[in-house]
């Protein structure tokens, strides 16, 4: 009976350089996919490579020596001493790798727990061992209960609920203030990585009219562009505070850019319609003092980070409600591969009193030569039935208790008395 | 007759819980149960004060007991409208329970009514009754949403986002709500001192007694008529709007209450007990 086995290594047990090392590229993946084919002591397996974690996945009914030829395959075809990787290599067998690839499936080992990304990671990973055909009835099976334990996680916690990025936290902030961010005029003053990535989240949440503002007035241009947006002179920032609802601000000015007292003027022209300030610069460009406003809301770095850890224990917390999920699936998988080896041994026990019955007619039936032919055919009918008889109970017995995933003494015991394993 | 009434504060009740279970656990199908629980008990009210308007032949507002109920029928109406058509589901945190104690309270009450001379049960009596009610209906509602709005706000002010900020709506949301409702509160207010006046005049002969329930009235129409002004023309809106909101629902409950325990007048009859 095939166990499964899973070695690896991750982002807890690695660093960078040596995951970096080990990672496989998608021709490497087919190329060691056959390679592990050809083995004989594998006979299903997977590989999953992303930049947090290289994993393979068998199926075995020698796990040492399955271990070894995964080992020694790393080694060879990454030019690497086991020694260098052992270290940080774990193997977990059964039950324990079952857990392991729920967990990650569901982003309960992901270094940023509930990222979505490492699902579809793995998805990707099935298909090409798909390709190769190199899964068989147990890693399919494994395969697609993790994808279900992923999706029930996802739905059933917020695990994945709360922003974890300066550019998400900002546009969920947003939302709070706006209730939708559908047309809202965005003004980006300055540039930058995590400004434009915030403006782009705000894109794809159907903001309205971007206006960009920046002390060049020519890339000023160009940055607008790039978002079918208008440039807007450096001087104009406060005459545009009367048009736009969210500010995101990311110049190098070592002052103010914006002012309380030149806001404070501009609400009244506003007739106190919401302003969202977010000031990813630092030094800060826009005045604090501007959060005391009635209906403008300030948010520096610092606050939007102080939100990001907020929400990550918020997903630790429910991650420990997911842990739960997995571990009752966990449960459900064994059941299911416990009854997988119910079934053998009661075809083994068939066999076994078919072969001896069919034996025993022959050599009954060459000393009675006198039968008839319909004589001969119910005696073997008599033989069959009798098996028949003989194997009803037991057969009963061992599939009822493998309903209730406590057989294995049971099938041991089988095999040993009737010597199937002989 | 009183066991219906039981029922319909043992439904509000549930109704409360399962809001307060929403509140806690946010599976949408604990604000529903919460809401069709509320409805129910809506319905089961309605049946109370139908039959003790054909018992009595009139509309039930003859004691402290009769006039709370149907304060609380009015709001109960008024929220499951404002849900359905606003969709601001936590609101439920406030109605539900605020139901369940105002009725629990009146259920204690003396029901027996008082009599009441120069009374005639005419059009412009039901209108002005139901006007008010409703009116007062949504402004308690609009002070709920107000409230609601402050939490909401404080926690995005102070960036400390905790309980409460993951599970209420936006803050524009709430304030259109409460903008809703302050705009349906006024208009039956209006409506309901027109009738009132016109009542006054056809029973009594006079539009205005300076009777203490009608100066406060006014007051209260008043601080709702400003704020609607300095919304419409100055943009008060948000925090200014919400703590509005709050002040406005305490003048109408002295108006409710205050005036009828601390000053003299011919509505006091109406909340004796």
């Amino acid at each position: 009976m095939d166990e499964i086995v899973l070695l690896g290594i991750n982002h807890k047990t690695a660093p960078i350089e040596l995951r970096e090392c080990l990672a496989f590229s998608h021709e490497e993946t087919l190329t060691a996919l056959e390679t592990f084919k050809a083995s004989a002591a594998i006979s299903e397996v997977m590989v999953i490579s992303t930049c947090n974690r290289v994993e393979i996945l068998l199926a075995t009914d020698n796990k040492t020596k399955a271990a070894e030829t995964a080992k020694t395959y790393l080694s060879a075809s990454k030019k690497l001493p086991v020694a260098k990787f052992e270290q940080a290599l774990y193997t977990h067998c059964g039950d324990e790798a079952v857990r392991h690839i729920f967990r990650v499936a569901a982003s309960l080992d992901s270094m940023m727990v509930g990222e979505p990304q490492i699902l579809g990671q793995i998805k990707e990973a099935y298909n090409t061992a798909g390709l190769k055909k190199s899964s068989g009835v147990l890693l399919n099976r494994l395969l697609h209960r993790a994808f279900f334990v992923a999706k029930r996680v996802r739905s059933e916690t917020g695990i994945g609920d709360h922003a974890v990025s300066i550019s998400y936290a900002a546009i969920e902030l947003g939302k709070k203030i706006f209730g939708s961010l559908e047309g809202k005029k965005v003004l980006l003053v300055g540039a930058g990585e995590m400004a434009e990535l915030a403006v782009e989240h705000l894109l794809r949440n159907k903001s309205g009219d971007i206006l960009v503002a920046n002390r060049t007035f020519e890339r000023g241009v160009k940055l607008a562009q790039k978002f079918k947006g208008q440039a807007v002179r450096f001087e104009e920032i406060i005459d545009c505070l009367q048009l736009v609802d969210i500010i995101i601000s990311s110049t190098g000015s070592p002052d103010y850019i914006i002012t309380r007292d030149q806001v404070k003027g501009i609400m009244r022209i506003r007739r106190n319609r919401p302003l969202f300030f977010i000031d990813i610069a630092v030094p800060r460009d826009i005045d604090p003092a501007i959060n005391r406003l009635t209906n403008s809301y300030v948010y520096d770095i610092d606050d939007l980070q102080g939100i990001i850890e907020e929400n990550i224990e918020e997903r630790n917390r429910e991650a420990i409600k997911g842990e739960r999920i997995v571990d009752e699936a966990v449960i459900h998988f064994r059941q299911w591969y416990e009854n997988l080896s119910v079934v053998p041994t009661i075809v083994a026990l068939r066999e076994k009193m078919d072969s001896i019955a069919k034996a025993e007619i022959k050599k009954t039936l060459q000393s009675l030569s006198h039968l008839s032919d319909q004589d001969r055919r119910a005696i073997t009918r008599m033989a069959s039935a009798m098996i028949n008889k003989i194997l009803h109970d037991p057969t009963r017995l061992l599939k009822s208790y493998e309903a209730h995933g406590k057989n294995s003494d049971h099938l041991n015991i089988t095999r040993k008395l009737f010597g199937l394993d002989d | 007759m009183e066991i219906i009434i039981l029922i319909t504060i043992i439904f509000y009740l549930l109704s409360t819980a399962g809001y307060f279970a929403y509140l806690f656990r946010q599976k949408n199908y604990l604000q529903q149960t919460g809401y069709y629980l509320l409805a129910a008990g809506f319905l089961l009210h309605t049946i109370a004060l139908a039959y003790a308007f054909i018992h009595s032949g009139n509309i039930p507002v003859k004691n402290l007991f009769e006039t709370l109920s149907l304060a609380c029928w009015s709001i109960a109406g008024v929220f499951l409208i404002l849900q359905y058509k606003f969709k601001l589901k936590i609101l439920g945190i406030y109605a539900a329970p605020l139901l369940t104690l105002v009725m629990a309270l009146a259920y204690r009450l003396p029901k027996e009514p008082v009599q009441v001379e120069n009374i005639y049960n005419n059009l412009w009596f039901v209108v002005h009754i139901i006007a008010v009610f409703v009116g007062e209906a949504s402004f308690a509602l609009a002070c709920g949403v107000g409230l609601l709005y402050l939490v909401q706000e404080h926690a995005i002010k102070t960036k400390h986002h905790g309980f409460f900020f993951r599970r209420l709506p936006s803050l524009e949301l709430l304030d259109a709500t409460g903008y809703g409702c302050i705009i349906a509160g006024f208009t039956m207010l209006s409506l309901g001192l027109v009738s009132g006046f016109v009542y006054a005049k056809l029973v009594w002969g006079k539009f205005l007694s300076w009777d203490p329930k009608e100066v406060w009235a006014g007051i209260t129409w008043l601080l709702y008529a400003a704020l609607l002004h300095q919304r419409l023309i100055a943009g008060w809106r948000g925090r200014r709007a919400a703590v509005m909101a709050i002040i406005g629902f305490a003048a109408v409950l002295f108006t409710f209450f205050g005036v009828n325990f601390l000053l003299k007048g011919h509505h006091g009859e109406f909340t004796r007990w």
